[in-house]
């Protein structure tokens, strides 16, 4: 027996949901403009690696603020790629700001030469905050802020360096997965090798994020987005048909650098802590 | 009855009063000058939204002296103001206010205090106990702010109580950005507040006049989209995305009653089954006792 009418099943597609471009574009535009102008500023500074995040960045601080009030700064240590240097310099050139390059390699340098046994995660941390405290000198002379080019796969996974990279006053695409940036960099027309070259933190000589973390960065954003936006729980992730210990494994990521995310403990002694019981918004009065 | 309104589209300065008084001040004279009868302002307007430890900072009695600008102001222009109100037992209430020829009209204090994701207003607010419609020379009126209208019940007591005329000051941020619109996925604040808006008017054949600010605190982008929507669910005017503006819009209390002779849904409205139903969810829920309507 046969009801002879089509059935029709509505499922829900995986994967991290596309954004509406253009919307997210001229949102994150007015938030760039609003944050820096009502401090009375019009300036911002970041940090040029050659790599997507940044190069998103600082397209859209170009576009927001006119390119003229973005300081570039390439800071490369003595074993960065050639190419990463070359593609921020195209990033710069094309969004039209302002950049300066400071070699790095004198300082850490100098610091590693009592450090012989640092591993070569410990330098990438160094540099990282090495870049850091160049990038707030820099704003304190320009009168600006440091954007921050932290995206949310990294800073969910603590994929960043404390203190380091995952420093600064304002940041447009800490909200963003690795996957949606993607897309955001082609509607902004980033240079296509930024695109497609292999993300990298450049921590050696031809390290790549994905090779480093063992996963891709759209499996990891595809159980991220449905772990925290969607507060889907494991079993419900795992019946969507995800490896259960690769999502036991991004949560238990998640969960181990939630430090990297908050504010440093503080112990509470009076009855008004800050963050606890003394709650302003940052932007308090401007 | 045929009147100008402005919904007054604005970015306030979190916690700095005099400053969001002065911009109010400035609002209200142009407005005024173009002929307008009512400008509403939004959620909060005269504060900022995200006021956290500033609610008992920037706390006001509606008779405070900083006020008497504004309430000058109103000459000749009826005005919608949101406030932190400090009642006089000391409690604080998220307030919007009608201004009418120098005196304070009507006061709502907001009744849903949203206290989810990114939102804490119970931290800080006491809650409004009543959904009040009041006569304007505009119109029968009433306010509900911003969560108020994302609730079935609010709006109908407000209809019932006589209201044509909705007036919905909110601070709606922004949040989901994605473009497919997916079953699970809860879709773009902007496209819920414009559902909410058309429902509410149509079901009770009112006026919707939604003011929704704009600018941003703390990497929070509020949205603006002001609208006007027409007792028949239909937009007569919406405002864009994100940007400061005045939305002017005529609003003729003629459309109230063309909708309610083709679309008698307000006639319709049972209010004694609403109660009946509800003392008995009410008892079956909570188990009440002494009450009727079993």
């Amino acid at each position: 027996m046969s009801a002879s009418i089509p059935w029709r099943r509505a499922a829900e597609p995986l994967g991290v949901p596309a954004l509406d471009l253009p919307a997210v574009q001229d949102l994150l535009l007015r938030f760039l403009r609003n944050e820096v102008r009502k401090l009375g500023l019009e300036r911002v500074v970041v940090g040029l690696s050659g790599g997507i995040d940044s190069a998103v960045a600082c397209v859209l601080a170009a576009r927001a603020l006119g390119g003229e009030q973005v300081l570039a700064i390439r800071m490369p240590y003595a074993t960065s790629s050639p190419e990463s240097l070359e593609d921020a310099t195209a990033v710069a050139e094309q969004a039209g700001v302002r950049m300066i390059t400071v070699d790095l390699s004198p300082q850490i340098d100098a610091y590693f030469r009592h450090r012989g046994d640092a591993t070569p995660l410990e330098r990438g941390n160094k540099m990282a905050r090495e870049r850091m405290a160049i990038l707030y000198d820099h704003s304190a002379v320009e009168g600006a802020l440091v954007l921050g080019t932290s995206n949310k796969t990294e800073l969910l996974l603590g994929y960043g360096t404390i203190h380091g990279d995952m420093a600064s006053a304002l940041n447009p695409i800490g909200d963003l997965y690795k996957s949606q940036l993607r897309e955001l960099a082609v509607h902004l027309g980033v240079p296509e090798r930024v695109i497609a070259k292999p993300p990298s933190a450049d921590l050696w000589v031809g390290q790549t994020d994905e090779d480093e973390m063992g996963f891709s960065y759209e499996a990891v954003d595809r159980v991220l987005y449905h772990l925290v936006d969607r507060r889907f729980t494991r079993s419900e992730i795992v019946a969507r048909g995800e490896d259960a210990s690769f999502v036991d494994r991004v949560a238990e990521m998640v969960r181990r650098s939630q430090f990297k995310r908050a504010l440093p403990i503080i112990a509470k002694v009076s009855h008004r802590t800050i963050g606890r019981d003394f709650r302003y918004a940052r932007d308090w009065g401007v | 009855m045929s009147f100008k309104a402005c919904l007054a589209q604005i970015n306030p300065t979190l916690g700095d009063l005099e400053r969001n008084l002065q911009r109010h001040l400035e609002v209200i004279a142009e407005a005024r000058e173009r002929g307008v009868r009512l400008c509403v302002f939004p959620e909060l307007s005269l504060t900022g939204y995200f006021l956290k430890d500033l609610v008992p900072e920037v706390a006001l009695r509606l008779d405070d002296s900083r006020l008497q600008p504004l309430r000058d102001a109103s000459e000749g222009i009826d005005v919608v103001v949101g406030l932190v109100e400090r009642s006089a037992d000391f409690r604080y209430f998220n307030t919007a206010a009608y201004l009418c020829q120098g005196e304070w009209s009507h006061r709502h204090r907001k009744i849903y205090l949203p206290t989810y994701g990114l939102f804490e207003e119970q931290r800080y607010f006491a809650p409004g106990d009543r959904v009040r419609a009041f006569d304007t020379d505009l119109g029968r009126a009433a306010l509900l702010t911003c969560e108020d209208m994302w609730h079935a019940i609010p709006p109908l007591i407000a209809a019932q109580d006589g209201a044509q005329l909705l007036i919905v000051p909110s601070a709606g941020p922004v949040r989901g950005r994605e473009s497919d619109a997916r079953p699970g996925v809860e879709p773009d604040a902007g496209a819920t507040w414009e559902v909410l808006n058309r429902f509410h008017a149509k079901a009770n054949g009112v006026y919707v006049l939604y003011a929704n600010r704009v600018g941003f605190e703390d990497g929070i982008g509020f949205g603006g989209g002001s609208q006007v929507v027409l007792p028949s669910g239909r937009l007569a005017a919406q405002a864009a995305p994100l940007e400061e503006l005045l939305l002017e819009v005529e609003i003729d209390l003629a459309n109230v009653c063309r909708e309610r002779r083709d679309s008698p849904l307000f006639r319709d409205e049972d209010l004694e089954l609403a109660l009946r139903e509800l003392r008995r969810v009410r008892k079956r829920r909570f188990g009440l006792v002494g009450e009727t309507g079993e």
